[in-house]
């Protein structure tokens, strides 16, 4: 048994994240239909597995760039431009990382000092919150609420903000909630940010799921691409969670000082998935958009469902969660998953695990077929005839 | 027509979906899901609604097999009236023009291999116009419709991720 004196004490204040707790819970439950996963069911398309396969074939099993492959770079350049209306000099204002997840921890650590503060909304995404603290600041949350669509308003915003923020997280279409944020509500928020000279880091690694209309990027509105640092990935767009590619967009000052970061302890992401990246832009778009229709489909399908069997039910716009609210239930989120798990043998994560604004909902994930989520209800529904 | 096509496509995966799921799955409304089913079943684009059984599970003897039939095309028909006479027995389960060696595939279902010997001997290669047959015994299903008999590739995804 190692010591707690060997630990780091920024280590040992970590807590450990509500979904590993949950996790260690589920894991010792059997038969159990899971909707608690955040990653997409498909298998990444074929055509971009051929060329994983092909790049061992071929023995390219080097190291690449730091800031990796050029060709990838020049199809994010194109992506971005094609979809979201932003333009990115490939040489300089793109860097591929280790997975969406890298590019966080890289973002906050080319920002921060000490004790510096991030606004993060909440809920949101487990990893924001440690990774500030990892880097000695200070996160601070934005809570968001149903009523506002679970989107950060000017007032909510200026009312956290203080003369040690530096940065401003932006998760949309954010997980848990689904919600996205539209042109309007980035607008409104613009001001602010300009105002107290905040840096956004801009985490949109869902945008490709968004339904009813299309991703907007704060990074395409005025002012704002030069104090932006745009992340995404290819995880959830194109079903490659395994291959653990992302990138960063930024202006050349970011990517610089991100890189120094990136060099020393990543050298660059692996080979293999950085060429299969190339061939997932450039020849799958009807499989993303085959995914994102039959996300869409599963979306309506669920949330009648938890709205039929009594359960006020949040519409996302985006991702591929829903954030049912269990208040009138009486249970705490944790109490609800874990009844839910013992009686039912149904597996959804506590809201309380995303953050202050969490608690007194579930995310329940749609990445499962219709027939599994068809399933999952009919039991959701004997156990919500014993609660309410 | 999107909307029609995501109707007989969800249609294709699971039957039993009632009109108000799948009006709650498209965004159509109730009625305009009846009108678009009522309408695909008239020009017989729906055509059954049918379920997929695992026979082997169950304590029905069922054998099947495959036969790959070399038949003479007759004039003016080409191969519409002898497929068309093939699949009139109630044991043959699907006839298909196919391109290759052969011209028909016919699968056919008995309770034996030697009732279906016994079909091909005496009631299928009789037939004018048959020229040959090939039989292949179907000694294990993996998949169909897209759907495995097996347990087929498993979920791997961790029970719970962020």
């Amino acid at each position: 048994m190692i010591e707690d004196k060997y630990i780091s004490d920024i280590v040992k204040n970590i807590p450990p994240s509500g979904i590993r707790k949950f996790f260690d819970l589920v894991t010792n439950s059997r038969d159990i239909i899971s909707l608690g996963v955040g990653e997409p069911d498909f298998v990444t398309p074929w055509v971009i597995r051929k060329e994983g396969i092909d790049v061992l074939d071929r023995g390219s099993t080097t190291y690449t760039s730091n800031l990796g492959l050029k060709e990838l770079r020049e199809a994010i350049s194109f992506f971005l431009k094609k979809h979201y209306d932003l333009n990115y000099d490939p040489e300089r204002e793109i860097m591929i990382t280790v997975g969406a997840s890298e590019a966080i921890d890289l973002a906050l650590r080319c920002l921060l000092n000490n004790g510096d503060e991030v606004l993060v909304p909440a809920p949101s995404y487990v990893s924001y919150s440690p990774c500030i603290e990892l880097t000695r600041g200070i996160p601070v949350y934005v809570p968001t609420d149903e009523k506002n669509n679970f989107v950060i308003t000017p007032d909510d915003l200026k009312s956290k903000i203080t003369n040690k923020t530096k940065a401003l997280i932006l998760p949309y279409p954010n997980n848990p909630t689904g919600a996205i944020m539209k042109k309007e509500d980035l607008e409104e928020i613009l001001d602010v940010i300009i105002d107290h000279d905040l840096i956004v880091i801009s985490d949109e690694i869902y945008s490709e799921l968004t339904y009813d209309g299309k991703h907007v990027s704060i990074a395409s509105l005025p002012g704002m691409k030069e104090r932006t640092i745009l992340l995404n990935g290819f995880s959830k767009a194109f079903a490659m969670t395994g291959w653990r590619l992302g990138y960063i967009a930024a202006e050349h000052g970011f990517i610089e000082a991100m890189n120094k970061i990136h060099q020393y302890t990543t050298i660059c992401a692996p080979i293999m998935a950085q060429y299969a990246g190339i061939k997932a832009i450039y020849e799958c778009e009807a499989d993303i958009e085959k995914m994102r229709k039959t996300y869409d489909q599963r979306r309506r399908f669920i949330v009648n469902g938890f709205r039929e069997i009594g359960f006020d039910c949040f519409e996302p716009k985006g991702a591929f969660y829903i954030f049912p609210s269990i208040k009138k239930t009486g249970l705490t989120s944790q109490e609800f998953c874990e009844r839910l798990l013992k009686d039912e043998r149904i597996a959804v994560v506590p809201g309380d695990a995303f953050g202050p604004g969490g608690e007194g909902y579930i995310r329940v994930s749609y990445a499962y077929s219709i027939d599994k989520i068809m399933k999952a209800l009919e039991r959701i529904e004997r156990f919500a005839k014993k609660i309410f | 027509m999107s909307k029609k096509m995501d109707i007989i496509e969800l249609l294709n995966e699971n039957s039993r979906l009632t009109d108000k799921q799948i009006s709650v799955i498209t965004g159509l409304s109730e009625d305009e899901v009846k009108d678009i089913i009522k309408n695909l079943e008239e020009e017989k684009v729906l055509l059954k609604y049918s379920t997929l059984v695992n026979w082997e599970k169950t304590e029905k003897e069922v054998v099947r097999a495959l036969i790959d039939v070399r038949v003479t095309p007759q004039q003016g028909q080409g191969f519409n009236a002898i497929a068309e006479r093939i699949g009139q027995y109630d044991e043959v389960k699907s006839v298909s023009l196919i391109s290759g060696g052969y011209d028909l595939s016919v699968e056919v279902e008995g309770k034996t291999m030697k009732e279906i010997a016994i079909f091909v001997a005496e009631r299928l290669a009789p037939i004018d116009g048959v020229l040959s047959t090939t039989t292949h015994f179907i000694l294990k299903r993996y998949k169909q419709d897209g759907v495995f008999f097996t347990d087929g590739p498993e979920d791997k995804r961790l029970v719970v991720t962020p």
